[in-house]
């Protein structure tokens, strides 16, 4: 077995590390405190967010033209109409701004 | 016996709900693993090891993170480590989604556990907060096709990465963005949304500039968690009978 599967290995192992830890160390409390229930609450708006917010430092007119045209659609319509408007002003915009 | 045929099929109909939602996900995705297959095999990795590693890890951001690191020939262990940073974030999750699935078969929630990404997390909470159960079947379909086509299609990627026109024009470098907010919009109605998502916005920024990537995921996080522990539990709903 190569270096390159043992990483890969290893690298997989510690993966599902993050995605069970959480709920091992969650699970030894008998009762979840209402801090902590409000912090869990919390964790999808608080993560995701996170992996926007730094792109917004180098996006250009035609990146805030998506973001914008795909929030408005958000209002209204569901995920995917909101990911297909926001993807064709990408594409479109840079076409024309670069 | 007719309680049976009822619940069976009651549980196919779940499948392919959660199917139907995997949808965008799997079209978002798409062009990262093709693209990750492209740049393992660019990066001097085979093209079993790049499905290997979409198989196992199964996380695109560490997964072009590891073979970025590879064509760099930096130390094994900080490769596994930076895997480690980059998916970081996933304690979280769990530790969320815990309290909708603890009631499956140990086995089960393994299998849970392995298929836990950003979307699986984003729309099964929505489902909990919705009121419906989170039931194994449906979170199976909504994630069995993520993964089956994720692994396949870098698969693909390694093999033809050659042939893939310019991303930038394309727009592929700007999708996950485009995706990752659509799923923040999707928790607008939570209690404290609005405050939650500006203290990881601007802790994170702050983060990736000062500290770098991926630690701002981390960072950005825990502020806007922080901010829901540290408020009196009234602002969040908590205890609160709709």
């Amino acid at each position: 077995m190569s270096t390159t599967f043992w990483i890969i290995l290893a690298g997989a192992v510690a993966t599902y590390l993050t995605r069970v830890g959480g709920h091992l160390v969650i699970s030894r409390f008998e009762t979840i405190h209402p801090r902590v229930e409000a912090g869990l609450n919390a964790v999808p708006a608080a993560v995701l967010t996170t992996l926007v917010a730094p792109e917004l430092l180098h996006a250009g007119p035609a990146e805030w033209a998506a973001l914008i045209v795909a929030v408005l659609v958000s209002l209204r319509g569901g995920l995917m109409a909101m990911f297909l408007a926001g993807a064709a002003v990408l594409i479109v915009a840079r076409k024309f701004v670069g | 016996m007719t309680a049976e045929a009822i619940s069976e099929g009651r549980t196919g109909g779940d499948f392919w709900d959660g199917v139907r939602l995997s949808m965008p996900v799997v079209v978002a995705s798409a062009p990262f693993a093709i693209l990750f297959g492209a740049i393992a095999v660019d990066n001097g990795l085979s093209v079993l090891e790049a499905f290997l590693m979409s198989a196992m890890i199964f996380g695109g951001a560490s997964q072009m993170v590891g073979i970025e690191l590879f064509g760099q020939h930096v130390a094994p262990w900080l490769i596994v480590l930076s895997i480690f940073a980059v998916n970081f974030r996933h304690v979280l999750y769990s530790a969320g989604i815990g309290r909708r699935i603890a009631h499956w078969p140990l086995l089960q929630q393994a299998a849970g556990y392995f298929i836990l990404t950003d979307p699986q997390f984003a729309i099964a909470e929505a489902r909990a907060e919705s009121g419906r159960p989170v039931g194994f079947v449906w979170y199976l379909g909504l994630g069995l096709p993520v993964y089956v086509f994720w692994v396949i299609e870098s698969g693909l990627g390694a093999v033809f990465g050659k042939m893939i026109p310019d991303t930038h024009a394309l727009g592929i470098d700007f999708l996950l963005p485009i995706y990752f907010l659509g799923l923040v919009l999707g928790f607008r109605k939570r209690p404290l949304w609005a405050p939650i998502v500006a203290a990881s916005a601007i802790a994170s920024i702050i983060a990736y500039r000062a500290v770098g990537s991926p630690w701002h995921v981390s960072i950005g996080a825990i502020a806007g968690v922080l901010l829901a522990v540290i408020l009196p539990p009234h602002h969040s709903g908590i205890g609160k009978r709709p």
